[in-house]
């Protein structure tokens, strides 16, 4: 005879407040969006009065007349992940293996500037790579930049502020990735004849693999959803998804176009980092 | 036949191959300089610029002064900013660690249908970009009537702060060795008294850690309370607003004390956790 | 038969399970997942104020069986008295039973003293330092009160995980494979200590073990378990001498087993044919049902002699050595027997006769009563360590 077990109930307990919340607050508003987005104004209404009709050609327009910045959150967002994915690799594998007992004060020191406001840190960026810092006079006192080309109202800014100010969440996963790796691992491979590049090639990257996935997802995510680096950083030919997004809320009104451009991007992030996932291999993502 | 050693030549190495050598052996660490270097650039700046006697637009230095240091809340518009971005941190924190707490230890502690997409949404909102989170939750205010505000702030700070939460004192829980509670029930220990005096205390800095992975989460989010604050102003929002026309000097302070105070907190929960070792 | 009573709630006894003393009985305990039987109809009895040692390989049970009487898993089937209580559902907090586990399980965020007093805390107990220090000294550790349990070494934890559970003086005192982690030496000198405190304390005490010559040292009983049963239960001596299964007789020591067939007895012995030769056995000591049987003879009890010699007892000639090993203390000898067998014969270098040669014709001899008789369909592969297949041959 088998006892049964009231504590079955335990676990549904202990869920519902959290789970009550997320999906009253994540779940619905996300359906919420989808039915949004295939609205259409009421005609002889006021703004911001809409009618729902089904219309899907709102994805259809919504995509065609932004693909653009579409395009280019899309090239923005890769770009930075791989500059940042370059960066962080070799410093999270300096602090992993090279740094002794300051392993913990060098971790803090990585993650510390990006206490200061993230704000402030890229409008900092903004001031120094601008026309009042000290970069760009040098350089074209230097006469390597020529006196109309700038730094700021760039591209080129952009990636690099999106860069650096998603490098934590690269950094971190890399690290943790690195840092679980048993040295003994590495010892093996050079007993067995392998030198240094070679070990690294075949032993310590396939290792960190699972680093390297969680970091260049929790990169490549927000990056493509981005618009405050390409607010402050960019110019008007540089406006990405998130921008028109959020024009499409606060300055021309358009619910639907904005909802649909959303589910857009949604989708084309999960898509992209489902194949990512399927190509890079399963590992367990929470 | 032996040698005396002292008699032997040590063979000497040229000059370029040792400093190659050494330049490889160091290269990391080289590395490693640039890099921290290129992180706390911003940083450093923003930290010197906070003592620019600038006025009202802190765009070129001016002179040096510790006015902004020593009357922060000169710029009225700033402190009213940190105290509506550190009220909402505060509530934001003290909820989403509580529900995440919870769902943590029912996805950590048991079995049960419906775990593995459990997992699956609480992996949902960390991989939604906050345009579509703040804007989803937007229009849902606006379905309901309800006006972007104070609360809906809130609101949108444990939603997406509740993922996080989870993550962290899921990870904590895992670490657990089920036979330490295992040895409390044998020691006479009920499973109240157990969960007090075994289970929480060993997770409760997971759940510290977790809390203030929310607060600096909420701290400095923009995009989605952007979205859903209306006309309340929190500190990025103001930064962000600011920077059109000059962002005071005493926004360099706020920005510099954080950044100091978060490096005193992390340093001394190391402390704490090298002295609780011991 | 188990007790309806729902779990968790306070068990409607006579008296209050924590007072509960007196022999443990288990009776018919089965432990099932699913098609699997961990323990299998298990019917045990463990006297008060007895060293009892569970001994089996890993996968018999004995962990799972060590569990039940805890309260940390419940049967499936069965029952589990204290003297005249009925703990079957009771939990673990309720029962006057304290476990030695065996990674210590020592509260990490407590001191020593903490970890020591946390039992009688729960019990609502205020004035704990002299119980504390008193098995602090019994343990030989006063000097670690105050220290964390990550700055002791595996030892001192060890005895630390003693001194917590022994300080409640609980009815039966539950040792799940304590001296697994420590180095030889040490694990010695634990065996004798654990057994002193335990005359010393005068409590119960069950040990769970896979390594035999642990449980020899240590135990009054030893219940050899394997697959979920008991195969043989008794005093050391008893089953090292006279074992019942080839389990037994292969798990503890070594055992040489010869296939034969009854012959014929002669007066209390029984006349047995070993391919061809004749030996005699105490008719006491044979567990055949029928008359075929194996003869079982330790190496120990085997002597060798050069063809020709006059040899006393028991005799098996034709013998060859294949193999030599000096031990220091013995000589090991491999004995191929003309029936293709080969045996083991553990001789004692106290004689300073020159040990025998690889190649020499020996003759084998033993004293009868040292024979034992196993039935003739055991397996006598049963209880050797290690099975060849397993080493992915």
């Amino acid at each position: 005879m088998n006892f049964t077990l009231p504590k079955v109930r335990v676990p549904y307990l202990l869920l519902f407040p959290g789970f009550a919340f997320l999906f009253t607050f994540f779940i619905l508003p996300i359906v919420n969006l989808a039915q949004t987005s295939t609205q259409t104004p009421v005609s002889g209404g006021d703004t911001g009065q809409y009618e729902q009709s089904f219309a899907f050609s709102n994805y259809v327009n919504a995509f065609l007349d932004n693909r653009d910045q579409f395009a280019r959150s899309f090239i923005f967002a890769t770009f930075s992940t791989i500059f940042a994915l370059a960066i962080a690799y070799p410093l999270a594998y300096a602090i992993a293996f090279k740094s002794g007992k300051f392993k913990n004060i060098l971790l803090v020191m990585v993650v510390a500037p990006f206490f200061t406001s993230f704000l402030l840190r890229t409008i900092a960026w903004k001031q120094i790579l601008g026309e009042e810092g000290f970069v760009v006079p040098t350089l074209r006192s230097l006469h390597l930049m020529g006196q109309q080309t700038t730094i700021t109202s760039t591209s080129v800014a952009v990636v690099a502020g999106m860069t650096y100010n998603f490098l934590p969440f690269m950094t971190l996963p890399l690290y943790a990735s690195l840092e679980r790796i048993d040295p003994r691992t590495i010892e093996a491979s050079g007993d067995l004849y392998a030198n240094a590049l070679t070990t690294f090639r075949r032993v310590t990257v396939p290792l960190s693999m699972p680093g390297v996935v969680a970091g260049t997802l929790l990169t490549f995510i927000p990056a493509a959803g981005d618009y405050v680096n390409a607010s402050i950083l960019g110019s008007p030919n540089s406006k990405m998804i998130g921008n028109v997004i959020e024009s499409r809320y606060f300055k021309i009104v358009d619910y639907p176009t904005a909802a649909a451009l959303s589910f857009t991007l949604m989708a084309a992030i999960l898509i992209l980092v489902t194949l990512y996932i399927r190509k890079a291999g399963t590992e367990e993502l929470v | 036949m032996s040698t005396n050693i002292k008699d032997a030549t040590i063979p000497s190495i040229p000059i370029k191959a040792r400093f190659s050598r050494w330049f490889g052996r160091n290269l990391l660490r080289i590395y490693m300089i640039f890099g921290f270097t290129y992180l706390f650039i911003p940083v450093a700046y923003t930290f010197a610029f906070s003592f620019n006697d600038s006025g009202k637009s802190n765009l070129i230095w001016k002179g040096f002064t510790l006015n902004n240091w020593k009357n922060p809340c000169g710029a009225p518009e700033v402190c009213s900013a940190l105290g509506n971005s550190i009220k909402i941190g505060l509530l934001a924190t003290t909820f989403a660690t509580i529900l995440g707490t919870m769902i943590a230890f029912a996805i950590g502690r048991y079995q049960f249908r419906g775990r593995s997409s459990s997992n699956l949404l609480i992996f949902l909102p960390m991989a939604t970009p906050e345009i579509v989170l703040g804007a989803s939750l937007l229009s849902l205010f606006l379905v309901f009537k309800i006006n972007p505000g104070f609360w809906p702030t809130v609101i949108a700070h444990v939603m997406f702060c509740i993922s996080f939460v989870v993550v962290t004192v899921k990870a904590r829980i895992a670490s657990l060795d089920p036979r330490l509670e295992q040895a409390a029930m044998d020691l006479y220990a009920n499973e109240l008294e157990t969960f007090r005096r075994v289970t929480l205390p060993l997770v409760a800095p997971g759940i510290a850690g977790a809390a203030l992975l929310a607060f600096s989460l909420s701290f400095d989010d923009f995009i989605i309370t952007n979205f859903n604050s209306g006309t309340l102003i929190t500190f990025p929002k103001f930064v962000y607003v600011a920077a059109a026309r000059g962002i005071p000097a005493q926004a360099n302070v706020i920005g510099s004390s954080m950044f100091f105070l978060a490096l005193v907190i992390v340093i001394a929960g190391q402390l704490v956790n090298r002295k609780k070792a011991r | 038969m188990v007790r309806g009573f729902p779990k968790g709630s306070r068990q409607l006894v006579s008296i209050d399970p924590i007072n509960a003393r007196g022999d443990l009985r288990l009776t018919r305990i089965t432990k099932s997942y699913g098609d699997f039987k961990a323990v299998d109809d298990l019917t045990l009895t463990i006297p008060k104020g007895s060293f009892f040692a569970l001994l089996g390989p890993s996968g018999c049970g004995k962990t799972t069986t060590l569990r039940m009487v805890a309260g940390l898993e419940e049967p499936t089937v069965g029952s589990i008295h204290l003297g005249e209580t009925d703990i079957t559902t009771t939990r673990p907090y309720q029962r006057p039973i304290n476990t030695v586990f065996q990674n210590y399980a020592l509260f990490p965020h407590l001191t020593i003293f903490e970890n020591i007093a946390f039992g009688l805390r729960r019990r609502g107990i205020k004035d704990v330092k002299e119980q504390v220090d008193k098995v602090l000294s019994l343990v030989e550790l006063p000097h670690l009160a105050e220290r964390k349990p990550t700055q002791l070494s595996g030892g001192q934890q060890q005895r630390i995980a003693l001194a917590r559970a022994i300080v409640n003086r609980p009815a039966l005192l539950l040792l799940d494979e304590p001296l697994g982690a420590l180095d030889l030496k040490l694990r010695r000198q634990m065996q004798i200590e654990l057994k002193w405190i335990q005359r010393e304390v005068g409590l119960t005490f069950v040990h769970v073990t896979h390594d035999q010559e642990e449980a020899m040292t240590m135990a009054d009983t030893i219940a050899v378990m394997n697959e979920g049963k008991i195969e043989q239960m008794g005093s050391p001596a008893d089953l090292y001498d006279d074992p019942e299964t080839a389990f037994v007789a292969n798990f503890l020591g070594q055992s040489n087993l010869i296939k034969g067939k009854i012959d014929g007895n002669d007066g209390d012995n029984l006349v047995i044919d070993l391919f061809g030769q004749k030996i005699s056995m105490p008719k006491n000591r044979s567990h055949a049902v029928d008359s075929s049987l194996y003869a079982g003879i330790r190496p120990e009890k085997f002597r060798i002699s050069r063809t020709g010699t006059a040899v006393r007892g028991n005799t098996l000639t034709g013998g060859r050595i294949e193999d030599v090993s000096y031990i220091g203390v013995s000589t090991q000898y491999v004995v191929a027997m003309p029936w293709g067998q080969e045996l083991m014969v553990f001789e004692q270098n106290d004689d300073g006769v020159p040990p025998f040669n690889k190649g020499e014709e020996v003759i084998i001899s033993w004293e009868p009563s040292f024979t034992f008789g196993l039935r003739g369909d055991e397996d006598i592969e049963a209880g050797t360590e290690v099975n060849p297949e397993e080493i992915g041959e």
